[in-house]
């Protein structure tokens, strides 16, 4: 029987109805697509993308629907977020542009936290299983999402995995996205949080021009920073124009290389587990 | 182009309003699109032109509100207007602002035959 909602599914993997203020860790963040209205202050100005004359014309008549484009999305966003909830998994969204690290990061993690507490991860690309055979050779499970010409991962897909992998119960949940700064920012998967992953060989003005990934981030990773000797790279300035765009996000600078900084990200990842078990 | 899976579930919420609300032919569709949503109403735009295309919706004309920004400013403890994500608050200049409107993306209503 579902957990969730008692019907008699074999999991918690269906859809259920939203639940409003599921984010366990972005608490003052408006968590992204409710179904309820976004209601706003009436004193911003409304700007006409284009004339609605055709609108309120002779014969036809309005059929009001008020719904979120992406309510789809979000049902099965809340029911993974449920699901994860219920099972104190916490699970972590990774994003970045391709190239930045994400998944040698995931290899070194998982190869230095396996058996400690219970792993999984879902990769996320557009082809191929390359990444997937590269986290199962660290004996972590990993399932692979093509998403073909699709340039993000969406909840239903997350939601699919769990057929193929089981939920890694009071342990953690790698999500790692297609390498994609701009998509991925717009789809929940019901993950507590997103790790935004920003290599020193990028510019210092990645968050700058790419706010909407750096707003939506619990935490950036600045990879690559055994790199620096070897750059003209100021990674102050990537970090203050990080904090301009989102000043509640955590920085942390890693290297997978070297090691570096890896024990400040163990750590926020035990806190993030606590955060979560604490409920 | 994640457009192009919006301009898919758009078609999908009309497809289900034409069943439920009897109607054959789509003249318009209103959006509303907040300044700060993840979405370019161009690229929007592009994509409803052909996720449309054999629906009840094929051809009709696109009509996109754009409601503006707003965050509560943790300094001065108000409502005020961001205009940008890295926008700053127009009260005292600060950044420590929390999202409140302006990332929404809603059908609103049809015009239909």
């Amino acid at each position: 029987m579902c957990g969730i909602c008692g019907c008699g599914g074999a999991d918690e993997t269906h859809p259920h109805e939203h639940v409003h203020g599921g984010d366990p860790l972005h608490e003052h963040v408006h968590p992204h697509g409710d179904d309820h209205s976004h209601e706003h202050e009436h004193a911003q100005a409304h700007e006409h993308h284009e004339h609605d004359r055709a609108h309120g014309t002779d014969h036809a008549r309005i059929v009001k629907v008020e719904r979120d484009i992406l309510e789809k999305n979000d049902r099965f966003a809340a029911a993974n977020r449920r699901l994860f909830a219920a099972t104190h998994t916490l699970a972590l969204n990774l994003v970045s542009s391709p190239g930045a690290g994400k998944t040698s990061l995931l290899v070194r993690t998982l190869t230095d936290l396996l058996g400690k507490l219970p792993l999984a991860v879902i990769e996320g690309d557009q082809q191929t299983s390359l990444d997937a055979d590269r986290i199962n050779a660290t004996g972590v499970p990993a399932v692979q999402i093509n998403t073909g010409k699709m340039c993000h991962l969406d909840a239903g897909m997350v939601s699919d995995a769990f057929e193929r992998i089981p939920v890694p119960r009071r342990g953690v949940l790698f999500i790692e996205n297609v390498g994609n700064l701009v998509c991925p920012a717009g789809f929940d998967l019901g993950e507590a949080g997103k790790v935004v992953l920003v290599s020193v060989t990028e510019g210092e003005d990645k968050p700058l021009k790419y706010p909407d990934m750096f707003h939506a981030a619990r935490v950036v990773l600045v990879t690559k920073v055994d790199l620096l000797p070897h750059l003209d790279f100021d990674v102050e300035a990537l970090e203050a124009n990080a904090r301009r765009i989102n000043p509640r996000a955590d920085v942390l600078r890693v290297s997978t290389r070297t090691g570096v900084g890896l024990a400040e990200w163990y750590a926020w990842i035990e806190a993030r587990r606590r955060q979560l078990e604490a409920g | 182009m994640h457009e192009m899976a919006l301009a898919h579930s758009i078609v999908e919420l009309v497809q289900e309003h034409a069943a439920r609300d009897r109607f054959a032919c789509v003249r318009s569709i209103r959006l509303s699109i907040g300044a700060l949503s993840h979405v370019d109403p161009r690229a929007l735009e592009f994509g409803l032109e052909v996720a449309t295309r054999g629906t009840v919706a094929d051809g009709a004309r696109l009509v996109i509100d754009r409601p503006g920004g707003a965050g509560f400013c943790t300094d001065c403890c108000k409502t005020v207007e961001i205009a940008e994500y890295g926008g700053t608050c127009p009260s005292c200049g600060g950044n420590k602002w929390m999202l409140v409107a302006g990332d929404e993306m809603r059908v609103v209503d049809l015009e239909v035959d």
